[in-house]
């Protein structure tokens, strides 16, 4: 079975930290000297109990701050399944830590409080899971505790986030009671919520699908990294990841940009000769004809091409502290491929509280996301980002300063 | 259709995209080397990346001075099969152009950064591969796959560049340069699988042998010319292996009887301390060694 990897989210004192460390205590993923070290803090703070929240404490650089930088990565494993956590903070920077961690992520992980309403940043942290194209949605409604176990406080919190994620239309959304710090439906059921019948959190992320798998039944979309030159009893073989869809042997391709029609004699896999290779392998491909290929160009299915486009309708989402320059050179990634690029027109701002497009009013900044269209100095070939993810999304490069400043969906 | 993919598959082909993307992205990339299992990993990798053809880069091993013989050895035989060219640096030369100065036997973990960032300037690499892994420690778990170091070889965590999707961004000014680790998603478990289905050869100390040790804080710490026992400690030997293969006068072993990669990859699973924990003295100073250490340009 593929690895899930999955993205946390929540807002801070919802309880995700101790979510993360009951988690792992309870599926065996600790150690004893991590564990250690967290007995030790947890008696630094005078707390009586192991504080499982201390798990997932960070950088002595976000100590001292007393903030979270970034999204820390981490690792577990049960018999069924390995797992990547994207344990991202919930605090300002949400969208661009947030952007960072779900754009991987197969699935979310959102942290809500029995006890009280949708907070605002949960909300948006929905949005922009769904608009990083997350289909699958699990809410852990936490510190049932604090609420008796009451099924009506559940049933409140359940019935106000399907009510705001409904327009989002996630492929599922599964809504569990619990509480991370008695560990209940975390791992274990506990023996306190009778009333729910469906299964605890780690149950539910052991059967959930990963985005390979849908990946696999998308058009053929495979970017050259590099091309190898002939040599010795070796044919000139282009490198690559296949990023959707499958190649078999003997297929027609259609090269992009030059547009030239081959067909594939032969997939080596590490060396060794395969039949097919699917979305996510890394392989070497012979072509039967001498096509000119090289780094940034596209093999794709010749019955469903991508568009080929100078200019690109997107969905930009502003990373970068300093502002979009409206007239300023980009260096624009997707794939293998870059160009040069500017954004030729900003239309519209969404506002993640209402989900509506709102007029813009004032330079593109940090964490906004806005409806653009990018002008390129070369053609790229893309696909909506709903439908292929590795040829819809796109990175904005700051010449100047190498920073990586924005990313883009195509819409 | 043919079997399903297993995660090892999985994490080896976006092992090869990201060393193909060094190789595409920048100018002058080298990989680190020490004969250990992460880096004996990398060379696997990169074989799978681009054989037949040569690999893309040079292999470059921070020689501290302090080594186990076999490792050593085993580095020298590993390149030579290979065909790959090796450059090694010493801590010792940096020692003697003043750059790094210590005190007696103490360690020289902390120097190879100073010798390391040396080599880097003098070769004028853009980008240095390395086997590092996330789930090592807290502030290897919120490192990038292309990870941005300036002039100066340093990490600053708190302006890492956003880095969504596959889309690796290794542009540099000269001087600048990115560390690439392709085995980030990797578990000390999973590299005990993959070497156990490529079939690696890794060196001997790996394996359980008897070896003089001391117990000293919860460690087992080796007796040898470089780390001799204190005054009043008991040496004793033991049958055990490495979990970690680093400088000599840091780096313990765990008592084991694992003498083949089965047995290996047993004792993993029924770990109960983590791989730094049980074996690094170097990381147990204070909680943030690691992290202080990086940002000085530890690799």
């Amino acid at each position: 079975m593929q690895p899930l990897r999955f993205a946390t989210a929540g807002s801070v004192d919802d309880g995700k930290s101790t979510l993360i460390g009951r988690l792992l205590f309870d599926a065996r993923a600790l150690q004893e000297d991590q564990l250690a070290a967290v007995e030790r803090a947890s008696l630094r703070r005078g707390a009586g109990e192991l504080d499982l929240s201390l798990v997932t404490d960070g950088l002595e650089a976000e100590r001292e701050q007393g903030i979270t930088i970034d999204v820390a990565y981490r690792y577990f494993a049960t018999a069924a399944r390995k797992f990547i956590i994207a344990d991202s903070p919930g605090h300002e920077q949400y969208t661009r830590n947030m952007a960072t961690g779900a754009s991987n992520a197969d699935a979310l992980v959102l942290l809500l409080d029995a006890t009280r309403p949708i907070a605002v940043q949960s909300r948006r942290h929905l949005v922009i899971a769904r608009l990083l194209g997350i289909r699958h949605v699990v809410a852990f409604v936490n510190k049932l505790d604090l609420a008796g176990y009451a099924r009506g406080a559940f049933e409140r919190v359940r019935t106000e986030l399907e009510t705001f994620a409904a327009p989002l239309r996630f492929e599922s959304l599964d809504v569990i009671p619990g509480s991370a710090l008695r560990g209940d439906m975390v791992v274990e059921r506990g023996d306190r919520l009778d009333w729910y019948r469906g299964p605890a959190l780690l149950e539910r992320l052991e059967s959930l699908p990963s985005s390979a798998d849908r990946a696999a039944g998308g058009p053929l979309r495979f970017p050259v990294q590099l091309v190898s030159p002939p040599r010795a009893g070796a044919a000139r073989a282009v490198l690559g990841r296949i990023e959707s869809g499958h190649l078999l042997a003997g297929a027609q391709l259609v090269a992009l940009p030059s547009g030239r029609r081959t067909r594939v004699r032969q997939i080596l896999s590490h060396g060794v000769e395969r039949e097919i290779a699917l979305a996510g392998d890394s392989v070497s491909v012979v072509l039967a004809d001498d096509v000119d290929v090289s780094r940034g160009d596209l093999l794709a299915d010749p019955a469903r091409a991508p568009q080929v486009a100078r200019s690109l309708d997107v969905t930009l989402i502003w990373l970068d502290a300093e502002p979009l320059r409206p007239d300023a050179r980009y260096v624009v990634q997707q794939a293998s491929r870059r160009a040069a690029a500017k954004v030729a027109r900003v239309e519209s701002r969404l506002d993640v509280d209402t989900l509506r497009q709102v007029p813009l009013s004032g330079p593109v900044l940090a964490n906004d996301i806005v409806q653009a269209r990018l002008s390129l100095q070369a053609p790229f070939f893309a696909d909506r980002y709903d439908e292929v993810r590795a040829t819809g999304a796109l990175i904005l490069i700051d010449e100047a300063s190498n920073h990586t400043v924005a990313a883009a969906l195509v819409r | 259709m043919r079997a399903e993919r297993t995660h090892l598959d999985w994490l080896e082909s976006e092992a090869v995209y990201i060393l193909r993307e060094v190789a595409g992205q920048c100018q002058n990339p080298v990989l680190f080397f020490s004969g250990g299992k992460d880096s004996i990993c990398l060379l696997r990798l990169a074989e799978k990346a681009f054989r037949p053809g040569r690999f893309p880069f040079p292999l470059l091993h921070i020689d501290t001075g302090h080594n186990f013989p076999e490792v050593i050895a085993f580095r020298d035989r590993r390149a030579a099969e290979l065909g790959e060219r090796l450059l090694v640096r010493h801590v010792e030369d940096s020692i003697r152009r003043g750059s790094v100065r210590v005190s007696g036997n103490q360690s020289r973990n902390a120097a190879q950064s100073v010798t390391l960032l040396e080599a880097i300037a003098e070769l004028g690499f853009d980008a240095a591969i390395g086997g590092a892994r996330r789930d090592e420690e807290k502030a290897r778990a919120k490192e990038r796959v292309f990870s941005f170091r300036d002039e100066f070889g340093q990490w600053d965590p708190r302006n890492q560049r956003p880095e969504l999707w596959s889309l690796y961004n290794a542009r540099v000014r000269p001087g600048e340069h990115v560390r690439v680790f392709p085995i980030s998603n990797w578990t000390e478990l999973d590299v005990w699988q993959y070497i156990a289905r490529e079939r690696l050869e890794v060196p001997s100390i790996y394996f359980a042998h008897r070896r003089p040790v001391v117990r000293r804080h919860g460690l087992l710490v080796p007796v040898t010319g470089l780390t001799p026992p204190r005054a009043g400690e008991a040496v004793e030997e033991v049958s055990v292996r490495f979990r970690t293969v680093g400088d000599i006068s840091c780096t313990c072993p765990v008592e084991s009887s694992a003498a083949s990669l089965e047995e290996i990859l047993e004792e993993t699973k029924g770990a109960t301390l983590t791989e730094r924990g049980a074996t690094r003295m170097d990381d147990q100073t204070s909680e943030a060694s690691m992290e202080r250490r990086k940002k000085e340009g530890y690799f």
